[in-house]
């Protein structure tokens, strides 16, 4: 009986294994077609490592496109949408925790309630806004998008209620502290479990996006690296190999991110799941 | 004296955070809302109030109702593919959660997930290729003709099936994991006392525990599958390489029709099309879950 519960869960863990790597194989494929000849693109099988390889491929998509350029727009719009969205959370998370004030409720209301209207629903009136603006093609126009996240202050205000109790900040306010204070130097430090998976989900959230950089931006410096390769590849159809180093040059980076902050990300993405 | 300080810095704190708010979320979508009742050509300084012309136009454009038609498809075909596959694997995680290599497990199918759309496409674009690609190889190789995946109107609707739940995967066995930790542990005590084998603690203790969980799940990835867009753009070029022109979905027309054609009014009337279907499904979901919370 131990036995076979033993070797069924070896063969789980072989079935696990296969199955986690079929996942990452195309990914896998991918930065190894980015090193490929064209003559090795077609032979079959593939082979997981080139048996030339050559640096080709990436040279002349950096001589044709600004790919630097894209990757730096992106990484500056990612940043600068994280912060935003972390400010604007940690803020309104905690006052709508911690203020029993009926004005508030409703504010609360009407911020879960657009939480439920997905963003490709209203971006072109906000194009309009942008234009209007004038900042379309432009980091301002990719931010205008992605300044606050619904999300983020359900996310902040759950923590606050949960890990912040009101005792705390009574006695802080006995001891003569003002509100700012309060904020800055004890529900801030508290928070900063909460924050960081925020933060990352912030940046990755900005980092994917595709529908609203892909109207906003329609020159090409201004494209995010997402619609540069997009558009990028309209062009050179047939051409894997130069896409692939493209793609693995973006994806490559990404994914080392990831692993390092996947605590935070799982942390983060799971708790969406949890406010049911 | 005091709630009133307490009121003032509440408001203060809150106001930066509101006001961006109703500019960049509010407004917009008041403002979808009102547009999709008016007829406005960009060229044109007046917008004429029509009314519901542009939702009954809709309703006969046979280019929208292809687009709707293939969005639906493909949002169904996801959640169908995707949500027991990732109650299996997450099963199957949590059983093994002792294992050295469940981290591994974790980590390597959340990561489809977490990659940006394009670069991940451009993956499964080789993937189809009809030339280069092994697929075709690998069915040639098991005698069967090689098909131009990419260019068929039926086919190509099947790739993006499979590239979105190969994304959408990862996310949904998160969440059921989640879900699987947090079963009571005695249930399964009780069961297996009673000699139900694994396979049956699963099929009914599991699945019937993990309900709520199954429904979240289904119901975000098919509010997911319903704002497909990049992953159509990528995979889909018609035989003149013109980008998603093969699968026309929901977005890709929307946006068409409002910096192509330059009818806002319309493109606006369309996206309340997209929102009535994310409602309606929200509703249907919120309903389930009351409706289990009264039993």
């Amino acid at each position: 009986m131990k036995t076979r519960g033993k070797l069924i869960d070896f063969a789980i863990d072989v079935f696990l294994f296969c199955f986690s790597i079929l996942m990452i194989l195309p990914l896998v494929f991918l930065v190894s077609n980015a090193f490929k000849t064209p003559q090795e693109m077609l032979a079959w099988p593939p082979r997981l490592i080139p048996s030339d390889p050559t640096l080709e491929n990436f040279r002349s998509v950096l001589t044709d496109t600004p790919l630097p350029l894209w990757i730096f727009n992106s990484v500056a719009f990612s940043t600068l949408s994280m912060v935003a969205i972390v400010m604007t959370s940690a803020i309104a998370g905690y006052v709508l925790a911690k203020f029993p004030f009926r004005s508030l409720n409703i504010i609360f209301i009407l911020i879960l309630a657009t939480a439920i209207v997905p963003f490709e629903v209203y971006m072109i009136p906000l194009y309009f806004q942008a234009q209007a603006l004038g900042v379309l093609n432009s980091l301002w126009g990719l931010l205008l998008g992605y300044l606050v996240m619904s999300f983020g202050i359900f996310l902040v205000r759950q923590n606050v209620m949960h890990s912040i109790p009101d005792e705390l900040l009574e006695a802080a306010r006995i001891d003569g502290a003002g509100e700012f204070w309060i904020f800055w130097k004890i529900v801030l430090p508290l928070l900063r479990g909460a924050l960081g998976a925020l933060a990352v989900l912030a940046f990755f959230q900005a980092w994917t996006s595709f529908a609203w950089p892909m109207i906003v931006t329609t020159t090409r410096d201004s494209y995010t690296i997402e619609v540069g390769l997009a558009l990028f590849q309209t062009g050179f159809t047939v051409d894997l190999g130069r896409l692939s180093a493209a793609s693995a040059a973006v994806l490559v980076p990404s994914i080392t991110l990831f692993v390092i902050l996947r605590r935070n990300f799982v942390q983060g993405v799971a708790s969406t799941g949890m406010k049911e | 004296m005091l709630q009133q300080k307490r009121w003032r810095f509440a408001i203060l704190a809150i106001l930066p955070t509101l006001a961006i708010f109703a500019w960049v979320r509010m407004y917009p979508i008041v403002e979808t809302l009102r547009l999709s009742l008016h007829e406005w050509n960009i060229l044109s300084k007046n917008k004429p109030f029509i009314g519901l012309a542009n939702f009954r136009e809709l309703f006969h454009d046979q280019l929208f109702l292809n687009a709707l038609t293939n969005t639906s498809i493909i949002a169904f075909g996801v959640v169908i593919l995707t949500v027991p596959t990732a109650m299996v694997i997450a099963g199957l995680i949590h059983h093994r959660t002792h294992s050295r290599f469940s981290g591994f497990y974790e980590t390597s199918v959340f990561i489809p997930h977490v990659v940006s759309l394009v670069p991940a496409a451009m993956a499964w674009k080789w993937i189809f290729d009809a030339k280069l690609g092994p697929l075709n190889a690998l069915l040639e190789f098991f005698g069967i003709p090689a098909q131009a995946w990419l260019f068929d109107p039926v086919l190509s609707v099947i790739c993006i099936i499979v590239l979105c739940s190969w994304q959408a995967l990862g996310y949904a066995v998160l969440i059921y994991l989640v879900g699987f930790k947090n079963l009571p542990v005695s249930l399964f005590e009780a069961a297996k006392l009673d000699g139900a084998s694994g396979v049956q603690r699963f099929w009914h203790v599991s699945v019937p525990m993990l309900k709520p969980i199954t429904l979240y799940v289904s119901v975000v990835t098919l509010i997911s599958g319903f704002n497909v867009y990049a992953q159509a753009f990528v995979l889909a070029s018609d035989s003149q390489g013109a980008p998603g022109r093969q699968v026309r979905v929901l977005v890709l027309d929307m946006l068409e029709n409002s910096f192509r054609n330059y009818r806002v009014g319309y493109a606006a009337s369309e996206a309340v099309v997209l929102l009535s279907i994310v409602l309606v499904l929200t509703l249907i979901q919120f309903g389930l879950l009351r409706e289990k919370g009264r039993k």
